[in-house]
């Protein structure tokens, strides 16, 4: 009795706390990738519906659903949570709208530092920070007597140290699957050391040089202290090797860290678990990671009541201080009232040593394309690492030709 | 049955082929010449939580002005078909003038995206067809000589295969064969090497497509061979017995050559079927080591964040004329056939 008292207590005061969106009409649905933080987020917005209609699509396909379900018109979504990548194709095909008078009219919480604004037009509202950055086990480094690494030259050293005292087969992980997953991992690498992927501000792809050949190596050296099916791991995939305590050192992503720090599994491994700073690479000052930010955008081909509603709901999420502060473990929120925790660790020091965030061009779509499967072969030992590169280059500048942009 | 009759009958299966399967492939041939139009790129301020700075986006006025003009694209003729992802015959043309021996050419080429998924396409079609004519039809045969009792669960047990969703089938063997599966976890231990990988080994993955797609495929051919057997007359067979004619000589002169129209057709089917192979690649998460021609469109439509919808024409209309050359002889031959029986 009392328990389903304090249950009516706290949805009344909910309700009476989120009354203030009074949104009257429209239809809101939300198309988003699935990691714990996005589903508190829309949680959030859904809170303030009102009376519209609310559906929402959690989905790790939602590169794949987002440009084929905003071109129609009236598109299928009318707020699509993309990040700094995913982005991209939506402004390549005009397929989201300026949201300019919508911020003035409602969106007071919101600050000005989460405004995505291309040419003074806001795009995109971002919510929340993330990047790759390492995980490692603290009770396996002190008994091999390791620092936490610091470089991936250090991360090498260490794994190899793990693998000789026979304490483990496999002692590093990243996600590898062939593909986007894969590529990004070439792309931080490449950053880490440096590198610039077209040619001065053009779309002439850059890769094919020292740099690249550096990354590649690195990879491979990296590759070979992981499970040898790392071709075929994901983030989902390492996070479960993580718990199954496979695994040492891990580069994984900072969003990642909620659901591998709950209370399911080894209580032992998630104890001796460590969020550390992303490593950098070849004698580099910055670190071998890219900073991501996660928003929302609204469909171009939906209704203005529909967008204006979107955006209400959103607004409400993205400017939330109670979300931050109860979902404060979930994300790197940049929200304002966020208070940065033990799990903010990796983006917080990503930032601090100027790490770059992911290149928003037009074309770096294709070069990722390219990346994630002409790179394939090297790693499995067909192919020199000139040859890898020189194939992506070409991959990618046929691609480039037939988008139109060589 | 006469002509006329027989367009009535035909009418709506016909119309239902040209709209949902005749025009799409004519679209696709259209879209096939085209290429996008030359981006128009202008530099503006963007900025992010991370800071600002000036790069370039799309401009996205001119380009639909350009747009409505011409919705299609830029005309590009051949130019998809023959650029590096497909046929590369400048590449090609390139690394027979460079290349020393024939086979540092056959590295060179095989090295090209469609080429590599062509090699792949065509083993599994060269491999998986004939083992799963060869196999339904010894299942068939030995299922056909047991007796009545226990022939119904055993039917049920063979088409299973093929009963059970093509992902879910490959996902299964694709835990098996994991480092810390039941298959990957006793090769390591079998072969004494702890770091072999049924997964990053370009040949163990393509073997392991390969069986797959003959586990898969197999009861197919089974359930139209044994349908085929029940129609097999008995007197002559008995007649044959009564000459001392062995088992495999019954098979070979009186079986074989009665149901030879079925074994043709399951050959076509199972040729086409194979030439298209898709699901096994995804399921196995196999696209590091093994493409095929339908991976490439699925590459080139959603693995991108930009979408090809030109080279994925290009490789659609390619693997159609590929599905063509590979049945003419099939097809000649049953034509030919076709002839001399009337």
């Amino acid at each position: 009795m009392k328990k389903i008292l304090v249950t009516l207590l706290f949805l009344l005061f909910g309700t009476v706390a989120n009354a203030d969106c009074n949104i009257k009409s429209g239809s809101i649905n939300i198309l988003a990738n699935d990691f714990p933080a996005l589903r508190t987020l829309v949680e959030t917005a859904k809170e303030c519906k009102g009376s519209a209609d609310f559906k929402v699509t959690h989905s790790a396909e939602h590169n794949k659903i987002a440009v084929p379900a905003l071109t129609a018109n009236p598109s299928e979504f009318s707020v699509r949570v993309a990040a700094n990548s995913s982005i991209v194709p939506l402004m390549n095909a005009d397929l989201i709208r300026p949201m300019n008078d919508l911020v003035k009219k409602y969106g007071k919480g919101i600050q000005e530092s989460q405004l995505i604004t291309i040419d003074g037009k806001v795009m995109a509202v971002a919510f929340m920070a993330n990047t790759q950055h390492l995980y490692v086990r603290t009770d396996v480094l002190k008994e091999n007597g390791i620092a936490i690494p610091k470089t991936y030259e250090e991360v090498v050293a260490a794994a190899e140290k793990i693998r000789a005292a026979g304490k483990m087969k496999y002692p590093y992980a990243a996600a590898y699957k062939a593909g986007w997953n894969l590529a990004e991992e070439f792309v931080n690498m490449y950053i880490g050391h440096g590198g610039e992927f077209f040619k001065d501000g053009g779309a002439q792809p850059n890769i094919n040089n020292a740099k690249g050949v550096a990354t590649l190596n690195m990879l491979k050296k990296l590759a070979d202290l992981s499970n040898p099916d790392y071709l075929t791991h994901d983030s989902e995939a390492i996070k479960v090797e993580w718990e199954s305590g496979n695994v040492a050192i891990m580069t994984l992503w900072a969003s990642r860290s909620g659901t591998l720090l709950d209370d399911e599994g080894d209580a032992k491994i998630t104890a001796a678990t460590k969020l550390v700073a992303p490593a950098t690479v070849g004698g580099g000052n910055i670190p071998a990671a890219t900073l991501w930010w996660d928003g929302f955008t609204l469909a171009k081909n939906r209704s203005d009541a529909d967008a204006e509603a979107s955006f209400r709901a959103m607004a409400h999420a993205a400017s939330s201080k109670d979300m931050v502060a109860k979902a404060a473990d979930q994300a790197v929120w940049l929200v304002e009232g966020f208070v940065p925790g033990p799990k903010s660790v990796g983006v917080i020091e990503a930032v601090k040593m100027g790490a770059k965030p992911y290149p928003m061009l037009p074309q770096m779509g294709l070069m990722h394309g390219a990346l994630g499967s002409e790179i394939v072969e090297f790693l499995q030992g067909n192919e020199s690492a000139e040859q890898a590169l020189k194939d992506v280059e070409a991959a990618y500048i046929t691609k480039a030709k037939e988008q139109g942009f060589l | 049955m006469p002509n006329r009759s027989f367009f009535w009958f035909f009418f709506p299966a016909g119309l239902a082929m040209i709209l949902f399967i005749g025009l799409p492939i004519i679209s696709t041939g259209i879209q096939s010449f085209y290429a996008q139009h030359d981006q128009i790129l202008i530099e503006v301020k963007k900025c992010d939580p991370f800071g600002c700075k000036t790069s370039v986006v799309v401009d996205q006025e001119a380009t639909s002005k350009i747009k409505e003009e011409k919705p299609l694209g830029k005309f590009n003729g051949f130019g998809t078909y023959v650029d590096r992802n497909h046929l590369a015959s400048d590449q090609v043309s390139v690394f027979w003038s460079e290349s020393k021996s024939l086979s540092e050419f056959i590295g060179k080429v095989g090295n090209l995206p469609f080429y590599k998924a062509l090699v792949f396409t065509l083993t599994y079609c060269v491999i998986v067809t004939p083992c799963v004519l060869l196999l339904g039809f010894i299942i068939a045969l030995s299922l056909n000589a047991i007796s009545r009792k226990i022939r119904g669960p055993l039917i049920f047990g063979t088409i299973l295969p093929m009963i059970v969703t093509p992902l879910v089938g490959s996902l299964v063997l694709f835990w098996m064969i994991d480092a810390e599966g039941i298959i990957g976890a006793n090769l390591q231990i079998l072969m004494d090497d702890p770091y072999l990988s049924v997964k990053s080994s370009k040949a163990l993955t393509w073997i392991t497509i390969i069986i797959y797609g003959v586990w898969h495929h197999s009861p197919f051919a089974f359930v139209v061979f044994y349908a085929a057997l029940q129609t097999v007359p008995q007197e002559p067979l008995e007649a044959s017995i009564i000459d001392g004619a062995s088992r495999f000589q019954r098979v070979k002169h009186i079986v074989l050559p009665h149901i030879y129209p079925v074994v043709t057709f399951v050959a076509l089917i199972s040729l086409m079927d194979n030439f298209r192979v898709f699901e096994p690649i995804i399921g196995f998460s196999a696209e590091g080591s093994a493409q095929s021609l339908s991976w490439l469109i699925y590459d080139n439509l959603v693995n991108e964040e930009v979408i090809l919808f030109g080279s994925a024409a290009a490789t659609s209309i390619m693997t159609i004329v590929g599905i063509s050359i590979i049945l003419t002889p099939v097809l000649l031959r049953t034509w030919k056939e076709f002839r001399t029986n009337r």
